[in-house]
This record gives C-alpha cells, structure tokens and sequence, in this order.
C-alpha cells in the first residue's frame, strides 16, 4: 500500500513526475545511442572491403536515383530461409561506405545483397532493358533508357571528395584520376590500360564493357558494374572466425 | 500542484452517492470523476511484463555497454540460432546426404532413393539460382541455352554438367570452360561479303530451303577455311571447345539471318558464372543431376573427357525456344565464397571432393565457338 502512495505523490507532483519521465526517456535514449558511439564493436572487421570505384559509385547514384531500394532490399538477414536462398548472411562492414545504406525495407523484387557475380553481364543488361525477356513473370519497370544515357562521370571526382568528408577512404590520387578510372573500368583491359584502376582498386575490379556498346561509357554500363560488384568484397574464408566472435 | 493537493484533501474521503466509489475531487460542471483503481488484471500484466523484462536482461544480450553489450546468461546470437536451424536441416537430410556425399554419379542415376533425393534438391536450387537465366523449366532464352533438349554446347552426360556447372564457361574461375568465336567482321578476318556468303551457307545446313537459287560454293570454302576447325568440316559442332552444331535448326541467340550476320561480325561470348564457392559440392552435384534429368541427359561417362564432337545428336530438341546445352551465360565475377545456402555455415569447401571429375578442359585458342544457337526454326 505504502508503494501505492509513493507513486500517487509522484503523479500528483508535476516536477517530480517530468524528472521521472526524463530519467526514463533518458535511459531508453542511451540504450539506442551508446551503442552508436561504439560502432566500431558492431562493425566486424573484415577483410576487402574497399570503396566503391567511381563507376561503381556512378552506378549507385543512379540505384537512388531510380528508387531501386523501393522494391529491392540489400540485406540478406541471419535466418535459415533467408541464408539458403541469397547466400550468406550480410555484414555491417559491407555497408560501411554507402552513404546512404540501400538496405531498403520492402522486397517487391529479390534481395540484392549478393547478386554480383549471379549473373552475367548479358543477363543484366537484357533484364534491365526488359526484364519479361529474361524473366516472364517480372513486373519490374523497364530501365532500357540507361543504355542509351552516357553515364555523368564528369563529376565524380566531386563525388568522391564529398564522400571523403563522411569518412569513405579515397585517397587524393583516387579523386585525381576519378574520370579516368571510370573510363578505364568500363572499357576494360583487352581496349585500355587499367593498371592505374587496378593498382589504387585491386586486382579483382571487375573491367570491362559491360554494356556491349564499346564507344560508350554508359549509364548501363554504371549500374551493372554496381550491380556486378554487390556483395563480392568479403573474403568469408578469411573471416569466419570473425563471425564466430561477432556480437 | 498544490492546488491539486489542497483539492485532493478538501475532497479526502467524499464518496459517490450512486457508486458508493470515492471521488477524485476534481469537478467538472457539477460532474465528478470517480477514482476507481485500475483493473486488477492490467496491474498484473503490468508487474510480470516487469518481471519477464528483467529475466530477458539476464537472459539475452540486452543492456549496451562500453565494450559491446551484455552478453546474456547463455550466449544467446542470432548467428548461432541461425546455424543450429541450418544444422537442423543438414540433420534431416542426414540420411540421404551422407550416402549421396559419398557416391558417384553412377551410382545415384542406379539409386532409386538417392536420385529422387537429388532430383528434389537440384528442382529447388534451380529455381533459386538457374532459372533466372535458363528459364524456370530449363527452357533458356535469347542467349541462355535450353537444357531440355538434346543439343549440349559442352557435353551432356552427368560428369560435363557438373563440370560446367561448377567452374562456368568464360567466368572468373580458373578452370572455367573457355573458347572464343572471332569476331570476324569486327577484326577484319572476312569481309562483308564472305561473311554473307558464308551465312547463306551455315543457313543452309539447317534449312536447305533457305539458299534456294545460291551458289553456296563460296561460302563453303569460307566455312572449311575459317570456321570447320572449331565447328567441324561437317559443321556439327565441337564439344570441346564449346562450338554449336550448325546442321540443327537450334539456335541459343537466333537462326535468322540478321542474326547469324551478326554472330559472325561480331562473334557471341555468353558467359555463365562459376558455382564453386556460392554453392556447396552436394548441391552442385544435385543441380547436375537436376539438370541431367531436364530431358537432354547423356549417359556414358562419368568422369571421362569429352564426348566426341559429334556423337552429339543433331537436334532434335522439343521446343521452339532455345537451344543447346550446358548453361553459359552468366557472368564471371568473382563471388567470394559464402556458403552454400543451407547447410552449414561452412565455409566454401574447396575442390575435392566430389569423386567424379570430369575433366575436360578446353583450349582457348579456338577459332569459334558457341554461338550461334537458339532458337530453332522447327
């Protein structure tokens, strides 16, 4: 009973009550964002995880651009049926560079986590100009306009800068040569030299054209190496243990 | 406050006449609250939702610290639940996994029980990972071949498939099958008009009705000059370096003539991707037998190198659609091992395993291959 009177004192008191009612928000509002200031013990530290290369970025502007993550999710979650059918589950770290995330929270169309390297190329491009030729009963929209559309890479080295602000590692040397780097991944090695695109990205860069249109740097060939590239970086042999200690 | 304290003690111990229910004291136009207190089921609801609150602290990570979070009493992570649900599966199948990790492709085809096990298991990793390109019954499209037919680019007796499967053709792996058809109009090898001619003649083994009135002499020559050592003097094919028959009417990206035109100007390289690392061997292996089984199924070896070119049957596929075999398509990349959709976490396994293997590997410096197929012209 005396616990009864306790608590009317406290809700007929209106400062003691605010103090009760801040104190209580106050440690539902740490809970959230402690945890935010100690990202680096919710990131697991895995290994290849790189920045995007100014294509791929191309390519990830126009997946915003075109509301890409209003259908598709890019976050496979750690549960059986999701694991079997998109592969393994996805990891903070891969995400760590988008700014923003496209994890998106519907799924009219497939997770896409993982879908680099699924496909080929020509699978791509074909489903993006039409996707009821590759897949009879898709209801996604047709995006053939991005073959015709030189993708914007005039720019990018803008885009890099500004990434940089928000913590994405590009090197000044990245920036410099963010055009040339573009242009060079979407010809690829048989038509330029790519050692400068492969020496500042790595040795696995997916180079080449993408597209089928060799003259043209297009917005196609930009959101299929994005698309190519999804999913790829993490050398799970290299980090299972990893995954073992992870929170 | 204090207005409400002194009204509370005016009003101590006033009692509604009608309810006999003491009142709050507060007034409203002559209307009074009542100061029921709260149903007896809610309050209970309310202290055990406190006290399973606390349990759930102790139990599962729940309160955010420093270094990470508590951990909570059992190690709970969604990660171990997730392998435990995944070892689950892998427990029953057990019965089944455990012989079809150890038999050979011969065997499962003489193992009624095993067969079905794969038949089962390779329909459903072909919906999740095949049908997208090939189609979900295995019919293919534009560029993607139909794996119901009898036309294999690369072979199509079990051991082949698995083969291809596994490492892809033109895809980032190592082993993975490659050729490549020059593009003889692009590299100046012919030019337009030998290329006309010799497509009047690559149309005419199929359909003789098609060069009616044509001298196909010339393209003849052209052909056994630039494209029989890849494609065969009879033009049926090379199943060693990937190179279609062209005396079927199946065509993977179109048999008419603009299209042949531009297969040869421009050579086709479809790529599918290697498997090896995205799936584990047992489900590769049960997409093999899958994909055997479609209809276009070869038997004879296993293990050995590559069905003779031509043994190949001609055509004779059912549909219309598309044509020969073995998947392409696909791309390359890289995957980075993830595991095997269901079945443990484990990591990618490496090669190994499995006790077929096939073998067959293929020159890349072919002069042309596979291209053009599909679609057939009944």
């Amino acid at each position: 009973m005396s616990f009864i009177k306790k608590h009317e004192k406290l809700e007929k008191n209106s400062i003691l009550l605010l103090i009760g009612i801040i104190i209580t928000v106050l440690i539902g509002g740490l809970v959230e964002i402690i945890p935010l200031f100690r990202m680096e013990t919710v990131i697991e530290p895995v290994k290849g995880v790189r920045p995007y290369t100014p294509l791929e970025l191309a390519g990830y502007n126009i997946y915003i651009r075109e509301g890409c993550y209003n259908c598709h999710s890019q976050q496979i979650r750690p549960l059986r049926d999701e694991v079997a059918r998109y592969g393994h589950y996805s990891l903070a770290a891969e995400s760590m560079y988008d700014h923003p995330f496209q994890w998106g929270s519907k799924r009219t169309g497939p997770d896409l986590a993982r879908v680099g390297g699924k496909y080929s190329d020509d699978w791509h491009v074909a489903h993006l100009k039409n996707p009821r030729d590759v897949v009879p009963e898709s209801i996604m929209p047709s995006y053939s306009f991005l073959a015709r559309n030189g993708a914007k890479i005039d720019d990018l080295d803008q885009h890099l800068r500004t990434l940089r602000l928000v913590g994405v590692p590009y090197t000044d040397e990245m920036i410099e040569n963010a055009e040339k780097d573009a242009i060079a991944q979407a010809n690829g090695e048989a038509k330029m030299d790519i050692s400068g695109l492969t020496q500042r990205y790595g040795e696995n860069v997916n180079a080449r054209d993408f597209d089928g249109q060799p003259n043209l740097v297009s917005e196609m060939d930009a959101l299929v190496a994005y698309l190519q590239v999804l999913g790829t970086m993490v050398d799970f042999k290299a980090t299972e243990e990893v995954e073992e200690a992870a929170p | 406050m204090t207005d409400a304290k002194k009204e509370h003690s005016h009003s101590k111990k006033e009692i509604d006449t009608v309810s006999g229910v003491e009142t709050t004291g507060h007034e409203w136009d002559g209307l009074k609250e009542l100061n029921n207190p709260a149903p007896r089921w809610w309050l209970w609801v309310f202290y055990i939702s406190i006290i399973w609150s606390v349990w759930y602290w102790v139990v599962y990570p729940a309160w955010p610290t420093f270094s990470g979070a508590t951990k909570g009493a059992y190690g709970w992570t969604q990660y171990k639940k997730l392998a435990a649900e995944q070892q689950e599966i892998k427990d029953r199948q057990k019965a089944y996994l455990d012989k079809f990790e150890k038999a050979s492709f011969d065997q499962i085809l003489q193992d009624k029980q095993l067969y079905a096990f794969a038949v089962a298991g390779g329909s459903a990793f072909f919906k999740d990972n095949c049908a997208t390109c090939h189609g979900t019954g295995g019919m293919g499209g534009k560029g993607f071949p139909n794996l119901n037919d009898d036309d294999w680019l690369w072979g199509g007796d079990i051991g082949t498939i698995y083969q291809t499967i596994r490492y892809g053709v033109r895809s980032k792996h190592e082993d993975t099958r490659v050729s490549q058809m020059p593009a003889f109009g692009v590299e100046k090898l012919l030019e337009k008009e030998e290329i006309e001619k010799v497509v009047d003649y690559v149309l005419s083994l199929s359909d003789p009705q098609s060069a009616a009135g044509k001298d196909l002499s010339e393209g003849q020559e052209i052909f056994e000059l630039n494209c029989a050592s890849c494609h065969g003097e009879d033009a049926k094919g090379s199943r060693e370096v990937g190179a279609p028959n062209l005396t079927d009417s199946i065509w993977l990206y179109g048999g008419d003539r603009e299209t042949v035109f531009k297969t040869v100007f421009y050579a086709r390289s479809g790529v599918m991707p290697s498997w090896v690392g995205r799936l584990d061997d047992n489900t590769i292996r049960e997409l093999a037998v899958y994909v055997h089984e479609l209809g276009g199924g070869e038997t004879g070896k296993v293990a050995s190198t590559v069905t003779a070119p031509d043994e190949a049957t001609e055509s004779v596929p059912e549909e219309s659609v598309t044509a020969p075999e073995e998947q392409e398509n696909g791309q390359d990349e890289a995957m980075p091992d993830e595991e095997a959709p269901e079945n443990t976490p484990a990591p990618v396994q490496e090669d190994d395993s499995n006790p077929v293997k096939p073998m067959i590997t293929l020159p890349n410096e072919s002069e042309e291959t596979g291209q053009e197929d599909g679609h057939d012209g009944e």
